[in-house]
């Protein structure tokens, strides 16, 4: 068993260090990442929103609603584990 | 651990420096690298430090469970309400825009994105020290 888990791992090892060679360069302008959305991000923060951190701008201005998401995901996991292991007291 | 005077006095002088950090990382979130999530982590970390040097005890004197849990409540409600704020003021939910348009202040959407990131470091905060408290208090009653 022992065996045939290790001749997975370097199988699928090889393959992706394979693929590793098709990835664009380190900090290339002309890759897939930075062609599409990014620049249009770029252009359009500045001028939509008027803050320098372009992370932020789509964090919790153009993705506002699906942050609260996030937010209220952390608070339920904290009525969660306050619901399971808290003994004694109130919420 | 109470007893060790090394760990009590350097968490003594540590511990307001990480808070002052937090609050940089959470006030700095639309200029810069930072947020409200990183933010509100590192200030949970300030108190694993207290509570790590001084006791359980200690740190819930200084804030217990109702405390955190309506901290909890009040980041959201920040967030949230801002977005209803928007819904008042004519626009979508969370359309920073219509207030700024409505209120006719300059620069408000970027004042309004660090009362939000303010709103979930509050939040995130909260129930880390939260989790924390259930996880690390060794079976005594808590408050």
């Amino acid at each position: 068993m022992k065996t045939k888990a290790l001749i997975a791992v370097l199988f699928i090892g090889i393959i992706l260090f394979w693929a590793v060679e098709d990835m664009p360069a380190f900090g290339d302008p002309d890759a897939p990442a930075t062609q599409y959305t990014g620049q249009l991000y770029v252009d359009s923060v500045l001028p939509d929103i008027g803050i320098d951190n372009i992370v932020t701008a789509i964090l919790a201005s153009y993705r506002g609603f699906d942050t609260l998401g996030e937010v209220v995901v952390i608070f339920t996991a904290g009525i969660s584990v306050a619901l399971l292991l808290r003994r004694g007291g109130r919420l | 651990m109470m007893e060790n005077v090394v760990i009590r006095t350097v968490s003594r002088l540590a511990v307001p420096f990480i808070q002052i950090f937090a609050l940089y990382v959470i006030v700095h979130g639309a200029s810069g690298a930072g947020g409200g999530f990183q933010g509100g982590v590192v200030f949970a970390a300030s108190f694993i430090l207290m509570i790590i040097a001084f006791g359980m005890a200690n740190v819930r004197r200084r804030i217990d469970n109702r405390g955190i849990m309506w901290l909890s409540v009040i980041g959201i409600s920040i967030y949230a309400g801002i977005g209803f704020l928007a819904l008042l003021m004519a626009g979508n939910f969370l359309e920073y825009a219509a207030i700024e348009a409505a209120l006719g202040i300059p620069h408000l959407h970027g004042i309004l994105i660090d009362l939000v990131e303010a709103g979930i470091g509050i939040a995130v905060m909260a129930a880390m020290v939260s989790i924390i408290y259930d996880i690390a208090g060794n079976g005594e009653e808590s408050s």
